[in-house]
C-alpha cells in the first residue's frame, strides 16, 4: 500500500516510476489488513500529524471520480469505548490531547452510546467519538492507487541487488530478472523492509509483530462505526513480545463483520492459534453481544512491520544517496500511506516536505539497538 | 473383546479419535479398536458410510439399497465389525458433528499438573488433541472430543468448472446426483445429461438410468482410450476394470449415447435447465468449431473429479502437497505433525477400496504407537500391497481423466464463477489483466471470489484457472463456520456454559 502510494504521488510529480514486488499487488501486510484510517489511536506527535495529513489526502483521493468506490472509502467514524469510570476518565484526558494537535474528538456519555451503535452492550461507561476515522479496503485501494499512478508494475520480480555507482549513489536495482536504471530507489518493502535496506548496505530494524483478523459472514450494517475497546490504544504503544488482543470491531461495505486486534512478536510464524482467535472472539462479543450467534467464516494472519520506537521510516537514507525509505508504519500503513506517498514525492523532487521528517529518519537507529527490538 | 480394553500398564486405555466414519475412518476405527485402542469417530452425516457407502434414510424403507452399490459385502462386513465393538464402548460413534477444527493442546507445563502427576501417555503428543465439533443439522452447540491421537479421515469434494448457463436450477455436481440416488433414492429429473471428466460419470449414468432417468449422452472430455497408453500399471487390476466394463455394458444395454472427447460448452434455460450444447474437442482441447449440437434435458449432472478435504490437517500444521493438494503421509499414513494421521481421500482421490487400505493401515499404526509399540509392517502387508496397487491405478487415471486444457476459453464473461459472492469471470479476467493479481489469494482480495459461504471450495480451481496462475492449497483454519460464541468458549470443557466434552477417561470429564 505504501509503495502504491509513492507511485501515485511521484508520477504525479512528474517522475517515471516503475513498481517492483517480488509478490503480486497487497501480497505482503497489505492484504491482511484492515484498512484503517485512523486518527484516534494516536498520541499527539509526529505520527498523528502525518495521520492527519494522510486522512486529508484519502478524502481527496476518495472524492476523485470513480477512485472512492472502487476502494471502498467508508468515512464510519471511529468509537472508542471504556467499560469501567477509571478507563473512561484515562480515555477523556487521551482525547483532550488530541484535540490540542487538531482532532475531532467528541464525548459520548454511557446513555448515548446506543444512538451511535444501537447494538453495543449494555453498561458501559461512556466512550469518545471520532469522525476523521475512515477506512477502505487495502488491497483494492493499493490496486487501484497503482492503476491511478500509471507507473510500470513488474509483479513476481524479486529485488536481488541496489546497484551503485562508484561514489555509492544508488543506480538502480538488480532483479532475478534484470536489472533496472533508476537514480533514486524507494524502499517500500514493508515488513519485509529491513532486508531490503541490507541489500543497499545499510541497517533498519524492521521487524515483525503477528496479528490476526477474524471475519465473520455478511451482515447488514449491524456495527455502524469502528468501535473499540480503550485498552486498544495501550496495546498498540507497547514494547512486550507476549500476546496482546483488544477487541476492535466493525463491520464492510461488503457485509462481513472485521474482528481484530492481536498483536504478539512470534517472528514469521503463520500457523493457526485458536487460543489467539478464541480471544479475539471472546473480546468482540463482549462489546457486541449478538455476535454471539454470528458466525466466523475465516481468520487471516498478517505481520506489522514495526521499528523499535513505533515510528516509520520515512525520507532519504543519508548513508546511500538516491536511497529511500518508507517502510515500518507497524498496524497504520494503510493509514498513512498517502501522507507518506506524498512526503517521499515532495523529497523526491528536490522539494521542502510538508512534515518535518526529523522523526523519521531511517538511520536514527544504532546497529546495537537491534538486539534491544 | 467385549470388555473395557486395557491400557499398557493396566491403567485406562488410549484414545483416538477418527474424524470422518466414511471406508477410510471406519477402517481405521476398527483396526484400532481392534488391538485395544478406544476409538470416537465424528462424522457429519446421519448414519456412517461416507459418500461412498451413502445410506438411505431409514425412513424411506428402502428394500434393496445394495443396489446402488457395489461392494455392498464389503461394506456389511465392515459396519458389522464396527457395531460389535459399539456396546462396551470401545468404538463410539459420534454422527451429526460438525467437525470445525482440530487443535493440538500444548503440554500442560508439569508444576501445574495436579498431584500425583499422571502417567505420561505412550503418544506422541502428551497434550493430546481435541477435536471441536458443531452439533448438527442446526450447529450451534458445541461438542468437544479429547483424544490422544487423531486420524483424518475427511475424504474429498467435488469439482466442478464452470460455463455459461452452469448456475441454472437442474444443473446438479455429478456426486451431487449420486448422492440422491443413494440417499434419497429421489428421481433427479426426466432426462438428464451427464458431463466432465472422471470414473465417477459412469456409476452416475448408469445410477440415473437404473432408477429411470432417461440418459441422453453421457459426455466425456477424455479420451478413456488413452488409458490403454498407461495400462502398465493396470495389470492385475482386473476388479477395477471389470467394474468399468460393467458400467460400459449396463450404458449400453440402457443405450446411453457415449460421447468422448466432447465437452458442454453451454446450458441453456430461462427459468431452469431447458437444454445443453456439447461439442467435440481436437487434439489441443480447444472446441472444435461448427462440432456444437444440442440435448434437450432438465438435468445436468456435471463434475470434473474430487479435492482432497486438507482443511484440518492444514491448520494442525501438516504438510499438504501444493502438487495433488492432499496431505503428505508416510508408509504408516502418519503425517509429519506427531500424533495426526490421515487415510483416504484427504491423502489423495483414489476411491473406497484404496481408503479401505489405507484406513486399516492408520489404524493399526496408530494403535501400536498408542500402546508403545513400534509397529511392525509385515503386519498389513496385504493392505500396504493393495494401497501401492491402488494408488498406481489411479495415478494413471488422474494422467487421463484430466479436463479440457482450454476448458476456461469457453466460460465467457458475464458467467457466474464464485457462487456465493457472485463474481464474475470477467472480474477475475480484470483482476489479473489490469489489477495486478498474479494469485488466487489476490485474485479473491480484489474480487471478493472465495470469500463466501463456501470459502473457494467450489470455486477455487475454477478462479485458478481463468487467472491463469497455480492452485496454492487453501488456509482456512475454520473447516466449516463457527458462531463466534461457540469460539470465544472453545476449550472450556468442564467450565459452566462450555461445551460438554466427551472424555477419553471413562466415567467423566478429564482431569487436565
Amino acid at each position: 500500500m505504501v509503495g502504491a502510494a509513492c507511485a501515485l504521488y511521484a508520477a504525479r510529480a512528474g517522475l517515471d516510476v516503475t513498481v517492483v514486488d517480488r509478490g503480486p499487488v497487497a501480497g505482503g501486510t497489505t492484504g491482511a489488513g484492515e484498512g484503517n484510517l485512523l486518527v484516534s489511536d494516536k498520541e499527539p506527535g509526529p505520527e498523528l500529524e502525518l495521520a492527519l495529513l494522510s486522512n486529508r489526502l484519502w478524502t481527496e483521493l476518495a472524492s476523485e471520480p470513480g477512485l472512492g468506490t472502487a476502494f471502498e472509502y467508508d468515512p464510519k467514524g471511529g468509537l472508542v469505548v471504556a467499560s469501567a469510570p477509571e478507563g473512561l476518565a484515562a480515555l477523556e484526558k487521551f482525547a483532550a490531547g488530541q484535540r490540542t494537535a487538531g482532532v475531532v474528538a467528541e464525548t459520548v456519555t454511557a446513555g448515548q452510546l446506543h444512538y451511535l451503535e444501537p447494538k453495543l452492550a449494555p453498561g458501559l461507561a461512556g466512550g469518545v467519538y471520532y469522525p476523521q476515522d475512515a477506512q477502505v479496503m487495502p488491497t483494492l485501494a493499493a490496486a487501484h492507487l497503482l492503476r491511478a499512478s500509471a507507473a510500470r508494475l513488474l509483479t513476481g520480480r524479486t529485488v536481488t541487488g541496489v546497484s551503485r555507482s562508484p561514489d555509492g549513489a544508488v543506480r538502480g536495482v538488480r532483479t532475478d530478472r534484470g536489472e533496472i536504471d533508476a537514480p533514486a530507489v524507494v524502499n517500500a518493502a514493508g515488513t519485509w523492509g529491513g532486508e531490503v535496506a541490507a541489500l543497499a548496505g545499510v541497517h533498519l530494524p524492521v521487524l515483525p509483530r503477528r496479528g490476526f483478523v477474524l471475519v465473520t459472514e455478511p451482515l447488514p450494517p449491524l456495527v455502524r462505526h469502528k468501535v473499540y475497546a480503550a485498552d486498544y490504544v495501550a496495546d498498540v504503544a507497547s514494547d512486550s513480545a507476549a500476546l496482546q488482543t483488544s477487541p476492535v470491531v466493525e463491520g464492510t461495505a461488503a457485509g462481513p463483520v472485521l474482528i481484530g486486534a492481536s498483536r504478539e512478536r512470534v517472528g514469521f510464524d503463520r500457523s493457526f492459534s485458536l487460543p489467539v482467535v478464541r480471544a479475539l472472539a471472546a473480546g468482540a462479543t463482549r462489546l457486541f453481544p449478538f455476535l454471539e450467534g454470528v458466525r466466523a467464516m475465516r481468520t487471516y494472519v498478517g505481520f506489522r512491520p514495526y521499528l523499535p520506537d513505533h515510528l516509520p521510516a520515512i525520507g532519504p537514507d543519508p548513508r546511500v544517496p538516491g536511497l529511500f525509505h518508507a517502510c515500518g508504519h507497524e498496524g497504520a500503513g494503510i493509514g498513512l500511506a498517502t501522507g507518506t506517498g506524498q512526503l517521499i514525492a515532495q523529497v523526491l523532487g528536490g522539494r521542502a516536505p510538508e512534515l518535518d521528517l526529523t522523526p523519521f529518519r531511517p538511520d536514527r537507529f544504532a546497529v546495537h539497538e537491534e538486539a534491544a527490538g | 473383546m467385549g470388555t473395557e480394553p486395557a491400557g499398557p500398564r493396566g491403567g485406562p486405555s488410549p484414545h483416538l479419535a477418527v474424524v470422518g466414519a466414511g471406508p477410510a475412518g471406519l477402517a481405521a476405527a476398527l483396526a484400532a479398536a481392534e488391538r485395544g485402542v478406544r476409538v470416537t469417530v465424528v462424522d457429519s452425516a446421519e448414519a456412517p458410510g461416507g459418500q461412498f457407502y451413502r445410506q438411505p434414510a431409514a425412513a424411506l424403507g428402502a428394500r434393496r439399497p445394495q443396489a446402488l452399490h457395489h461392494q455392498w459385502r464389503t461394506w456389511r462386513r465392515l459396519r458389522d465389525g464396527v457395531e460389535r465393538h459399539l456396546p462396551a464402548g470401545n468404538i463410539t460413534l459420534l454422527p451429526e458433528h460438525h467437525v470445525w477444527c482440530v487443535e493440538r493442546r500444548p503440554d500442560a507445563p508439569r508444576e501445574q499438573r495436579p498431584c500425583p502427576p499422571r502417567e505420561r501417555r505412550p503418544s506422541d503428543t502428551p497434550g493430546g488433541f481435541t477435536v471441536h465439533a458443531l452439533l448438527g443439522p442446526a450447529q450451534e452447540e458445541a461438542v468437544e472430543v479429547r483424544a490422544d491421537a487423531v486420524v483424518l479421515a475427511t475424504g474429498g469434494y467435488e469439482k466442478v468448472l464452470p460455463f455459461p448457463g452452469w448456475t441454472l436450477p437442474g444443473v446438479v455436481t455429478a456426486g451431487g446426483a449420486q448422492a440422491m440416488l443413494k440417499g434419497g433414492l429421489v428421481v433427479s429429473g426426466r432426462t438428464a445429461v451427464v458431463a466432465g471428466t472422471g470414473p465417477l460419470l459412469l456409476p452416475v449414468a448408469t445410477g440415473l438410468a437404473a432408477a429411470g432417468v432417461r440418459v441422453a449422452a453421457l459426455v466425456e472430455s477424455a479420451d478413456p482410450k488413452a488409458l490403454v497408453r498407461h495400462a502398465g500399471p493396470l495389470v492385475g487390476r482386473a476388479d477395477k476394470l471389470a467394474e468399468g466394463a460393467g458400467y460400459a455394458v449396463t450404458l449400453l444395454r440402457r443405450r446411453v449415447r457415449t460421447l468422448v472427447r466432447h465437452t458442454v460448452v453451454e446450458a441453456h434455460g430461462t427459468d431452469r435447465l431447458e437444454a445443453v450444447t456439447v461439442a467435440a474437442l481436437d487434439a489441443e482441447g480447444r472446441v472444435r468449431p461448427g462440432s456444437e449440437r444440442r440435448f434437450a434435458c432438465d438435468t445436468l449432472a456435471v463434475g470434473h473429479g474430487m479435492v482432497p478435504h486438507t482443511d484440518l490437517a492444514e491448520s494442525l500444521g501438516c504438510r499438504v502437497d501444493a502438487d495433488g493438494m492432499s496431505v503428505a503421509v508416510d508408509d504408516e499414513q502418519r503425517t509429519d505433525v506427531p500424533g495426526v494421521w490421515a487415510a483416504g481421500e484427504a491423502t489423495g482421490i483414489g476411491g473406497a477400496a484404496l481408503s479401505l487400505a489405507e484406513g486399516h493401515v492408520a489404524g493399526r499404526s496408530a494403535a501400536a504407537r498408542l500402546r508403545g509399540r513400534e509397529p511392525d509392517p509385515r503386519e498389513w502387508a496385504a493392505a500396504a500391497a493393495s494401497r501401492t496397487r491402488l494408488r498406481e491405478f489411479f495415478a494413471a487415471l488422474d494422467t487421463v481423466y484430466v479436463p479440457p486444457a482450454h476448458w476456461a476459453e469457453q466460460v465467457t464473461d458475464g458467467t457466474v464463477v464464485c457462487r456465493c459472492e457472485e463474481v464474475t469471470a470477467g472480474a477475475v479476467r480484470e483482476a489479473v489483466g489490469e489489477l495486478g493479481a498474479g494469485d488466487v489469494r489476490t485474485v479473491k482480495l480484489l474480487t471478493r471470489a472465495g470469500m463466501g459461504w463456501c470459502q473457494g471450495r467450489m470455486c477455487g480451481p475454477a478462479v485458478a484457472g481463468l487467472a491463469g496462475c497455480a492452485e496454492t492449497v487453501a488456509r482456512r483454519p475454520f473447516a466449516r463456520p463457527v458462531p463466534l460464541g461457540v469460539l470465544a468458549r472453545a476449550g472450556e470443557t468442564g467450565e459452566p456454559g462450555g461445551a460438554p466434552v466427551v472424555s477419553e477417561e471413562p466415567g467423566g470429564p478429564p482431569v487436565e
